[in-house]
């Protein structure tokens, strides 16, 4: 291609402008980082209670230390995930908190952040196969034995239960279901009857827990490895959930508790969703200020049921 | 010779061809017939008067979306948001409840109009903006989930009580059933018994001809859109009265359900073909195989394998009947 010189000089001033307002853009990015510094919350989904709290204490723990933080969600997509991570890379973040879609997948998106030397925590769920700093998590596989030890409490010791699992392929799902399952092998005379998953969905669960109830009436019990699918069952259940049926689930988001107050869910296993975000926060705090911390950092979790639900209901 | 023979022939072909007539006009209702009778076999809690309820009702909310779902087929088009539509059209609903604390009866109300304006707006941006159906109702599949989390800020409204009747019971028979049946009769209505569901077939059988016959062909799409978004809004007020509550991520890829509904029941996806008794009988199969292998306790992975291989040999046998037809 030819240019006129009038063209040539019209294409350098605008590349030299472009080159200005990006190295002005640096600068004040870099200025505006000495008085707080910056961090990227990218969540799996916004599209969930749990993760809304989580996120709502984060937020509350970024303000208090003085922490510009920007949430990002990736609407369930590994894919999304990575293009946000990638995005906050290039534009400057101090520090990551990452809640991975899938575990695996994310290893690669934190690949670009730990070369660069940004710190990065994950909450929640681990990433597979990454030099991370921390991992804030609950213990899922505790919570999943304390579930058993709730619903074995309800149903007396004895009967046949349903399970109904969560997305297949998840650390949350598969934590707690082999909590539950070691926790449930104490009881003789209680009997996991069926097993299927409801993909942590409450319309799911509704549907499979019917048609669950159908092929076994005799159950006394069932085991959601979230409140939401804890919820749809209680809905199968109808006025048998909390008299006939006991249904214990995990989370402890807001609609779970009330289920517990309600009668019609006997436990649930409380993560502190907002607790989870805070420690995140604090924990990427002390990385900023240089400080060493812990690989794995837990955050208990409790059982509610219907004598202390009082305490978490506020 | 050919005397005695000349008059049995044509007789047992018309036989014949009568019988394969039924079979490749109510494929979809053989298909039913022979899974119900295998389940039947398979475990005995198949065939029992609440399993059989527990079936009309799960089928209930994809049978309605995808009652809507027929209009846009049959006039050739694609309604890919009816999913989305249905979750809005419900949080929005739990929301005039909930939030602007509104009667419930205008919660039920605008939540039908949320869904009829939806589509009505895909309607408009195919029949006047000339996009591809395709890709209108894909842009509005993502508007209005935006916007129902928008709504929600992420989390589940409570919904109104005439909202979460229509999840309940009345005496003895489910309402979702109830409103599936009432729903079908009215779409079946609108669909052969009107001018507009005549339009709808001879614009999807030839929209070039339809219009030089006079067909509004413009006002048809608009109308079969709308209905679309309005049958949508309904499934989504039942599913949320069946959770009473609307959900944020309620009825997520529940427009593909939809779609393998419309096209087990032998609608074509080229335009001009489709029944609502087929998209009824669509919506069973898909309901019955999952109950089905829920009872006989066979993974979800699995269920999906064989819904994928079902709608398969739904298409498979609708073309080659194409390709069979005498006309």
């Amino acid at each position: 291609m030819k240019f006129t010189y009038p063209r040539k000089a019209a294409v350098l001033t605008v590349s030299l402008a472009l080159a200005f307002s990006a190295t002005a853009c640096n600068r004040g990015g870099d200025e505006a980082a000495e008085g707080s510094a910056s961090a990227t919350l990218a969540l799996s989904t916004l599209n969930n209670p749990f993760f809304v709290e989580l996120r709502d204490g984060a937020e509350a723990a970024a303000e208090e230390a003085g922490i510009d933080l920007e949430v990002v969600d990736a609407q369930n997509d590994s894919a999304t995930q990575t293009n946000q991570l990638a995005t906050a890379a290039s534009s400057g973040t101090d520090g990551v908190i990452i809640n991975p879609v899938d575990s695996d997948a994310a290893a690669a998106s934190v690949a670009p952040l730990i070369e660069n030397d940004i710190p990065v925590v994950a909450v929640d769920r681990a990433v597979n196969g990454a030099e991370i700093e921390s991992l804030v998590s609950s213990d899922n596989v505790a919570g999943g034995r304390q579930a058993a030890d709730a619903l074995a409490a309800a149903m007396g010791e004895e009967g046949q239960v349903i399970v109904l699992q969560g997305v297949a392929g998840t650390s949350a799902s598969r934590d707690r279901g082999a909590g539950f399952a070691e926790g449930i092998a104490e009881y003789p005379n209680i009997e996991v009857v069926a097993m299927q998953t409801a993909n942590f969905d409450r319309a799911e669960a509704l549907n499979v827990a019917t048609n669950l109830l159908q092929a076994n009436p005799d159950v006394t019990g069932i085991f959601a490895e979230n409140d939401e699918m804890a919820l749809g069952a209680i809905q199968a259940l109808g006025e048998r959930a909390g008299t006939e049926v006991s249904v214990v689930g995990f989370d402890g988001t807001e609609e779970g508790l009330a289920a517990i107050e309600a009668g019609t869910m006997a436990a649930t296993i409380a993560q502190q969703p907002a607790e989870l975000g805070k420690r995140a926060v604090e924990v990427l705090d002390q990385l900023l200020a240089g400080e060493t911390v812990e690989e794995t950092i837990p955050v208990p979790v409790t059982t509610v049921n219907s004598e202390n639900v009082g305490e978490f209901t506020e | 010779m050919s005397k005695v023979a000349a008059p049995t022939a044509p007789k047992n072909a018309a036989r014949g061809s009568r019988v394969k007539k039924f079979l490749a006009d109510n494929g979809a209702l053989v298909g039913l017939f022979v899974l119900g009778l295998a389940l039947f076999i398979a475990t005995p809690d198949f065939l029992t008067g609440p399993n059989l309820l527990n079936i009309g009702i799960q089928a209930s909310v994809i049978a309605v979306m995808a009652f809507g779902l027929t209009f846009v087929i049959v006039a050739a088009g694609i309604d890919l948001s009816v999913g989305s539509v249905a979750a809005l059209s419900a949080m929005g609903s739990a929301w005039i409840f909930s939030q602007a604390d509104l009667p419930g009866w205008l919660a039920v109300v605008g939540g039908l109009l949320i869904g009829a304006l939806s589509g009505a707006v895909s309607g408009f941006a195919v029949a006047y903006g000339r996009l591809p159906s395709f890709i209108a109702t894909l842009a509005m599949l993502s508007v209005t989930r935006g916007l129902t989390l928008v709504l929600s800020e992420g989390r589940p409204i409570a919904t109104a009580p005439e909202v979460s009747f229509l999840g309940g019971d009345l005496g003895v028979i489910p309402m979702p059933i109830v409103v599936l049946v009432v729903a079908g009769i009215v779409a079946a209505v609108i669909l052969n018994f009107t001018v507009m569901g005549r339009y709808m077939y001879a614009v999807g059988g030839n929209t070039e001809a339809a219009r030089l016959s006079g067909v509004p062909v413009r006002k048809v799409l608009v109308t079969v859109f709308a209905l679309s978004g309005l049958f949508a809004a309904l499934a989504g007020l039942l599913l949320s009265g069946r959770l009473d509550s609307a959900q944020p991520q309620a009825a997520v890829g529940y427009e593909l359900d939809a779609i393998a509904a419309v096209v087990i029941g032998g609608a074509s996806l080229a335009g001009g073909v489709g029944r609502i008794s087929g998209t009824l009988v669509g919506a069973l199969v898909l309901v019955v195989i999952r109950n089905g292998l829920n009872l006989l306790n066979v993974s979800s992975f699995w269920q999906q394998v064989v819904i994928g291989m079902v709608i398969a040999v739904a298409v498979g046998i609708d073309s080659l009947r194409r390709k069979n037809a005498p006309h």
